[in-house]
């Protein structure tokens, strides 16, 4: 008995949950038609090799910042938090406005959380926001914080005429994670190595990237080997995840990757959004996230898996709560429907190329 | 182009639309002023800050198709006089909204922009701009 109370207290203090949740795509779209009549190239072939129609497009006036910016607010507001009880804002980019000058703290004095906490900016290709998530999470088990925020956003970049032009795209996802709350987070597992597949040097404008290298050692290894030592750890199979997030450099990964595991395309589906908004970066996988969270039901049973070049994959294993039902959810798909087409032009406009 | 120190002093008024309120007469302004106009002397040590919703309407607005510098790419783009819902007006930019589309009367929400860059190693400037309330 005595040590029933022990461990259930135990259990009880390192709980760890997901408060609430925010996210903003920008309004505008180009359509992958549209880049390929710029280039020449097959628009059917490229949308069906690369499982994407159309990817979301910032406009002039919007940055890494702006957009952490409005997806953080929508966090607060939704999950009806004092953002001055936030103790920790990490912002994961790799399109971060500044070389030196952190993101996060543009982030905590436009939502109010300054100026009593830390904060700092994070890179690792497209996992830097899913680090941020692990680093909160520890935070809180330790009794460090009360609440900390967790933001994944980026304006990607892609070299004109690259191939990565058809999917670089813009967009992020704020989480607040704390003791309870709207998803319980009960495991988190990463696998990590020196794995040269995708880079950007300092000063230059766009990224390099190994070619077909992308794909088995770095993509595929990772998320298979995070989310394959996350179910070892809590004994679970894919048979007993209702949904599963899988970051989407393009809209084929993640369904390859699902099936390699044993995952269904049902269990992706709510989360895939690559199709409609394109690689959002370090945003993808917790958008993902979120859009999964908006039809969610208590007792649903989740697993994410994040990737960012370079390479690693963080693993998530989150139960949703009851407090789900009353929570006021956002539609990220409604959102992403009000949306505007650009053409080439305005787009590198937007883009500030032009 | 602006000073830095001066930008930085007026974070809270552009990243949250935080203008200061008069205990004595419950008068709202923004841009912040540190003594109630109407209430003068009274008015020192009474002016507490307060949040702008950042909700309102358009109340006459005009399209700039010459912009003035470091506003250069971005016309044509509308300024307009909003008037907040708590009865103080501002003056802002109007985003993803065409000219033919904006009217007064229109109802618009405050969001978080970039409002200029000082060149390319200056530092960049944000703060609230206006899209349609949807
Ligand atoms: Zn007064």
């Amino acid at each position: 008995m005595k040590h029933f109370y022990t461990s259930f207290y135990f259990h009880f203090d390192n709980m760890v949950a997901i408060v609430g949740y925010g996210a903003y795509v920008p309004r505008y779209r180009i359509k992958v038609e549209e880049i390929a009549r710029m280039w020449g190239d097959d628009a059917t072939s490229i949308s069906r090799g690369l499982g994407i129609n159309e990817k979301s497009v910032p406009a002039i006036d919007e940055d890494t910042a702006t957009i952490a910016v409005e997806a953080a607010r929508r966090a607060v507001k939704s999950a009806g938090i004092d953002a001055g009880e936030i103790g920790a804002i990490y912002v994961g980019s790799e399109s971060h406005p500044y070389a030196v000058k952190p993101t996060a703290t543009i982030v905590a004095e436009a939502i109010g959380a300054t100026p009593y906490l830390t904060a700092a900016d994070y890179e690792f290709a497209c996992k830097a926001g899913t680090a941020g998530m692990q680093n909160c999470i520890a935070l809180v088990k330790a009794g460090m914080i009360k609440y900390g925020m967790a933001i994944g956003a980026d304006v990607a970049q892609a070299a004109p005429g690259d191939a990565l032009e058809y999917t670089a795209a813009a967009g992020g996802a704020a989480y607040i994670i704390g003791k309870d709350g709207i998803a319980t987070i009960n495991e988190t597992a990463s696998f990590t190595t020196d794995t040269p597949d995708f880079w950007r040097r300092e000063g230059q404008p766009y990224p390099g990237h190994g070619e077909r290298f992308t794909g088995e050692p770095a993509y595929y290894r990772h998320i298979t080997n995070a989310a394959r030592l996350l179910m070892e750890k809590m004994g679970t199979k894919p048979s007993d995840y209702d949904y599963a997030i899988f970051h989407q450099p393009n809209g084929k990964f993640p369904r390859r990757v699902a099936k390699m595991l044993g995952f269904n395309d049902e269990q992706i589906k709510p989360g895939l959004l690559c199709p409609i908004i394109g690689n959002t970066y370090s945003g993808s996988a917790m958008l993902g996230l979120a859009a999964t969270l908006d039809v969610a039901k208590a007792g649903d049973h989740i697993i994410m898996v994040s990737f960012g070049s370079g390479a690693g994959s963080d693993a998530f294993d989150i139960t949703v709560t009851n407090a789900i039902e009353s929570y006021p959810r956002q539609n990220i798909r409604k959102m992403i429907e009000k949306k505007e087409y650009v053409d080439y032009g305005l787009y590198m406009k937007y883009r500030g190329e032009i | 182009m602006m000073a830095v120190p001066r930008y930085w002093r007026e974070i809270p008024a552009r990243y949250n639309l935080i203008g200061k309120r008069c205990k004595i007469c419950g008068n709202i302004y923004f841009p912040p002023r540190s003594i109630c106009p109407v209430c003068r002397r009274k008015s020192v040590g009474q002016m507490e800050d307060y949040k702008l919703k950042g909700t309102g309407v358009v109340e006459s607005y005009t399209v700039i198709h010459v912009p003035p510098p470091h506003f250069e790419g971005e016309e044509p783009y509308i300024m307009a006089l909003i008037k907040l819902d708590e009865g103080t007006y501002v003056t802002g930019q109007i985003v993803e909204c065409d000219e033919k589309e904006v009217h007064i009367g229109m109802r618009v929400r405050a969001t978080f922009r970039k409002i200029m860059e000082d060149g390319e190693k200056g530092a960049i400037y944000y703060g609230y701009k206006f899209v349609k309330e949807e």
